[in-house]
Parts: C-alpha cells; structure tokens; sequence
C-alpha cells in the first residue's frame, strides 16, 4: 500500500531529472521528450504550458508511466518518493488511483459507459482501500457532493452519457480524487468545456487542491487557464521546458523570445484593431533530437552562438529559469 | 481571361448583404420500434440577422446553441423549416422572374470555411486541383483555374512552386486551413462564412490566420460571418456581434457595446467567464452555475431563465422581445424592456 511510504516534509512530490521519451517505430522514431528536469512541492500547482507537439502530454503520462510499450523513456522520474521506472505492473496497480491519478480532457472516454458513476469511485475506493462495500457507496456519494454535483444521490445511479459535459467531468475528477491522491495530473481538462462551464470546473480544481493540499500538474495550451489556476509556470517547446516562473512574473514578463511570442499572439481584450504579432515558421519535427536550440530558425533573436548547442538553463532570480542565450528582460 | 469576378453590388450600401428572418431549423430525435419521431431538437429557434455589406459579424454561443447549424443554414447546406432568406435585395431559392437567386448563384457568392481543415479537404486531390476544382465546375477553362489557384496561393501567404503539387496529409494544421481559405475564396465570393475556422489551431498559428483574414477581407471586399466560441477572437475580428443561447439570438449590437455594456444577463456572464490573464486578480466565484439546457427541452419562457440570476416569474410566462437599447443594440430581456413587468424593467439597459 501507498501509505507505507512516508516521505519527509520537505522532499519534493515530484522530481523528474533528464526525462527523455522517444517513440520508436519501423518508420521513424520521433523524439518527443529530450531532457526535462521537473520538481513539484506537496500542495503545488504547475502548468506546462505549450503547443501541440511540444511533448506536454507525453511527459505528464511518463510521470505516471502510462506511455505505450514502444515508447522509450529515460531519465530519473521519483513521484511520492518512489522510482517510477522501477515500478512493475502490480506496484503500478497502487500508485495509480492511489498516490497519483489523472483526469482527461474527454470525460467521456475516460468513464467507463456501462457502470454507474457511483459504481465507478465505489470501485476505486474499494480497490485502494478495502473497505466494505457500503462504505464505498458512501464515500462515493460524499465525492459527489464534493465535486458539487446537484442531487448527488440521484446521480450516483446515472451513467456517464446521461450527464451533461460539465457534470462528467466533475464526475471524472470525483473518481480521480476516490482515494485523496497526494498528485493530481490534469490533461487539459477544461479545453473541451464551455467557457461558462470551463470557468467552475476550474474553480472548483483550485478549491479541491487548496482543500485536500494536492499537488497538481495541469498541461494547457491556453494562457489564460494558467493564468487563472497555476503557482508555476513551465513553457514547453520541442520537448523541453524552455522557461520556469512563478505565474505573476511570467504573465507580466516572459523573458524566453517563445513564450514571449506565444504571449504576444494570444488574443486578449484591447488587441482590436491591432495586428497581431506571430511567430513564423513552425516546430521542428523531432525526428532527430535538437542539438541547438529548437526555437533558433523562428527566433528574432537568433544570432550564430543560438546553434552552437542546446543553451543551458539560466537562473534568472525569483525562481525564474530560462533556457535561452540572449532572454528578454526589461 | 474568363476568370469569374465578384458579383456586382445591386442592392447599393444601405441593402445587408444576407438578411435572415424567422430562421428555423428542428431536427427530428428517431425511436422506438418503427423509429417514430419522438422528439426535436429546437437547434435554431427563430433567428432574425442582417450582415452588412463589408462587416464581420461575430456569432458567439456556448455548444448546442446553434451556431453552427446557423453557419450551415446560412450557406444552405441543409433547408430551413422556415424563415426567409434574403440576399442583397433578392430572395434565396426564390424563382428568377419574381426577384429570387437561383440556390447555384447564391452558393458562388457565399462560400465557406470548416473548423476540421483536413476533413474538409479531399485527400486525393493536390493542392492546386482542390482550389482549381468549383472555378472549373463554373466553367472556367483548366489553365486558367490553374493559374486563378497559384494566385490564391500567393494570397495566402503560400509559395504555390513550394505547395501546389503537394496533398493535404503533408501539410501542417495552419497550411491546410489556409488552403480552405484560397478554396473558398476561388469563385470570388461576396459574403465568406467562417465556422470556428481557427479553433482547432494553435495560439500562435492562429494569430497568422487572424492576420491573413483581416488582409484577405480587405484585399478582395467581403464580407464575414465569424462563428466562434472564442470571445477574444471574436472582439478582435468583429464590427458587430450576435450572442445566441438555445437556438435564440439573446444580444446583439456593435463590439464595443456588446463587450463593454452587455445588456442580457448571458452575455454578461459568459463575458466574465473568461480567463482574467491576469493571476492577482483572479475570479472567486463563478458568473454561472450549471451547464446550458437540453435544446430537446427548453425551458419556457425566456430560455436563460434556469441559469438567469434576475430571473422573475414573468421570464417563465413570456418570451422576451427584442428589446432597443441603443443604435443597433438589441437585447432580448424583459428587464431590458421597459413595461414588461419585470421588476428591473428598462432599468438593465444602463
């Protein structure tokens, strides 16, 4: 069991050392994760922010060791004190669901369709805990409130597809929270909401975590949910963080040229009229691992010494790090 | 060249583009035993809209409001139940001798852009066939489609050397949405119907397509409707807005008074809905709780009244009318009404 393992105070939740992912195939092999040092503190909450392809999915899924067999990973992953490399399927069976869990962008192919929501965390709390199964329910019933669904005992009896969007997806956080996760990932999981949907769901993540005192890593591509949700801030392009802040430094300064572009690009109220700066060009591939920086061909910045190597990481103070040769800083 | 050009203006500046009244479409719910209509879903419910000549109108709703089947409605993709159609001064699908449009003009004058680009290209055709494709159904010999398509290229900010032979799998998400831009603009069209068509691309490959319609818009004189969910894109690229809920248009006005005076409580909540992108003035509480009704089953009355916070007894009894506030700035409301007997009554059109 989980609990068995009791970490001090201090030792971070999380802590990711040179991270790779590669996906090999007969074709090609895509290096999708090249070198990502991450540490997260109980009770934290950190967004990767980036674009599709910058590898912000496939490092929060290797965090929990949920990549398909023919991804390769490397590196050191240590979550709740433990080796995640090192894990086998049984171990993997309790630290899922148990010290870790994760919600999804689509609730609806993460429930299962042919058991009850209430069945659904009943399960997991039996599974993790072994307690009877009337106390399950009971638990199950006291998630639901938790989550704030309305008439949560009517809905205990409801299958996902009889719920709207909204209430799945409180429903699938409720499951993820069965047994009080110490971390919580979250893969964009208000980017297929509503806006006036997004926005509770998102309240309701900030107050659970600050509640429960979860850690929390939430990948997003959209500034403003983690302008609305994060403590940090990580900015992933090409398969690595290019910049760490705190989120109020970051939002009124991003000091690497690409989170400054995407800032820049992102429409916001006041831009009308405006035109709207871009970025040109696109990612690279990755079906060769970058050997300098990845962002040097659509850089502004870029001068010779940008494709020497890949730039180190730089302390910028306030807990700032840039990965960048010549950072913007006012 | 025969290449075909925009249609001349007849109606002259003062006659909307499209004008749209009474717009309804139902669709029917099948089941049972011998797949017996059991119910409709009430997707457009009475719209009334007129887009000006050389506007964008931005069209704002939450899913299931019907904003994309209005996009499809407008196009005449699908048929309308009811409601009347009319296009510069002349009916849509109407018979020729009384004023009408014949459904095959109307169709090159308006033309369409889709979220998914890659659904809505054929993947067996190059690039250039895709473009060249309707200007030749239209009759245009086939080197001067050819040449019409490198053309659009160009426009588009595509090298047609670099990309006229190649297929839509070997493009990036933003280059084949820019080529369903250069196809819908092939037949010269006045009025462009853009559904979400940057939802599905990234921030910073958006702000290029953002960019490229306002320069297109320009260069070529048409006329938008821009159907997004996203609020900030919608403000960035719209002269006037039209917020739906439910199948019924709620609010509409010119931008600046939609965003900076909403008048329908929708509006003001789904504009506070919004991400702050700022993380020392973050929200507390939620505008709205609660996800939109089921179309299938509307409430009574003034649709918002289950999420409404002022909402009264009279919203059950009655639907709300449009009301006048400003100069084009209408808000269906009964407290924006004055003597509907809603205890705020003209007192919300502040």
């Amino acid at each position: 069991m989980s609990a068995a393992v009791r970490m001090e105070p201090s030792a971070p939740l999380v802590r990711a050392r040179n991270l790779t992912v590669r996906f090999v195939s007969r074709d090609a092999t895509v290096h999708a994760v090249n070198g990502v040092d991450l540490d997260l503190a109980q009770g934290e909450v950190l967004c990767l922010l980036g674009e599709s392809g910058s590898g912000k999915s496939v490092t929060l899924r290797a965090l929990m060791k949920l990549l398909p067999r023919q991804a390769r990973v490397g590196g050191e992953i240590m979550v709740a004190g433990r080796d995640v490399q090192a894990m086998d399927e049984r171990a993997l069976a309790d630290f899922r669901g148990g010290d870790v869990a994760m919600i999804f962008q689509e609730p609806m192919t993460a429930l299962d369709p042919v058991f009850t929501i209430g069945r659904q965390i009943a399960e997991a709390v039996q599974r993790h805990e072994g307690v009877s199964r009337a106390a399950a329910d009971a638990r199950a019933l006291e998630l639901l409130e938790l989550v704030q669904i309305p008439s949560a005992k009517r809905r205990l009896a409801a299958y996902p597809h009889e719920l709207s969007g909204g209430l799945r997806q409180r429903a699938m956080i409720a499951v993820a929270l069965a047994c009080k996760p110490r971390l919580l990932l979250a893969d964009e999981p208000t980017t297929a909401l509503d806006a006036t949907v997004q926005i509770q769901v998102l309240l309701l993540l900030r107050e659970l975590q600050e509640r429960l005192g979860m850690g929390v890593i939430f990948v997003t591509h959209d500034l403003g949910v983690a302008g609305e949700i994060a403590d940090r801030v990580a900015v992933m392009y090409a398969g690595r963080v290019v910049e760490e802040a705190p989120v109020v430094p970051f939002m009124a300064a991003p000091m690497h040229p690409y989170a400054q572009g995407l800032l820049g690009a992102t429409v916001h109220a006041g831009m009308r009229g405006k035109r709207l700066t871009t970025i040109p060009g696109a990612p690279p591939s990755l079906e060769t691992e970058p050997v300098t920086c990845a962002f040097a061909p659509r850089c502004a910045l870029a001068q010779e010494d940008c494709l020497a190597g890949v730039p180190e990481a730089r302390a910028m103070g306030e807990g700032r790090m840039v990965r960048c040769l010549r950072p913007v800083t006012k | 060249m025969t290449v075909i050009s925009q249609a001349p203006d007849r109606g002259g500046p003062a006659q909307p583009l499209l004008e749209v009244k009474g717009l309804v479409k139902h669709f029917p719910i099948r089941g049972g035993l011998f797949g017996r209509q059991v119910a409709v879903v009430r997707a457009v419910d009475g719209v009334d809209l007129a887009i000006r000549k050389g506007e964008t109108l931005g069209i704002v709703g939450e899913s299931g409001c019907g904003k994309s089947t209005t996009a499809r409605l407008l196009m005449r993709l699908i048929e309308p139940d009811a409601g009347t159609m009319v296009f510069d001064g002349e009916t849509v699908g109407g018979p020729e001798e009384t004023g009408g449009v014949p459904l095959r003009d109307y169709r090159r004058q308006v033309q369409m852009v889709f979220q998914d680009s890659y659904a809505s290209l054929n993947p067996r055709l190059t690039i250039e066939e895709t473009i060249a494709f309707a200007p030749k159904v239209h009759g245009v010999p086939a080197h001067e489609a050819r040449e019409r398509a490198h053309e659009l290229l160009a426009a588009v900010g595509l090298a047609p050397g670099q990309f006229a032979q190649r297929y839509p799998h070997e493009l990036s998400g933003g280059q084949r949405q820019r080529i369903n831009i250069a196809r819908a603009l092939a037949l010269q069209p006045r009025l462009v119907i853009l559904d979400e068509p940057v939802s599905a691309l990234d921030k910073s490959v958006e702000a290029q397509v953002l960019n490229l319609l306002v320069d297109l818009k320009e260069k070529f004189g048409l006329t938008y409707a821009f159907i997004s969910h996203d609020l900030n894109v919608v403000q960035y690229i719209s002269d006037r807005v039209l917020v739906m809920y439910l199948g019924k248009v709620a609010e509409t006005g010119p931008v600046e008074e939609i965003y900076e005076r909403p008048a329908h409580p929708y509006s003001r909540a789904l504009l506070a809905s919004r991400p702050s992108m700022d993380p020392s003035q973050r929200r507390t509480e939620p505008p709205l709780t609660g996800d939109p009704p089921n179309p299938v089953n509307p409430p009574s009355g003034c649709r918002f009244r289950t999420r409404c916070p002022i909402a009264e007894g009279v919203c059950a009894e009655r639907e709300p009318p449009a009301a006048h506030l400003t100069a084009g700035h209408e808000a269906s409301c009964h407290a924006a009404l004055p003597g509907s007997g809603h205890s705020l009554a003209g007192r919300l059109a502040a």
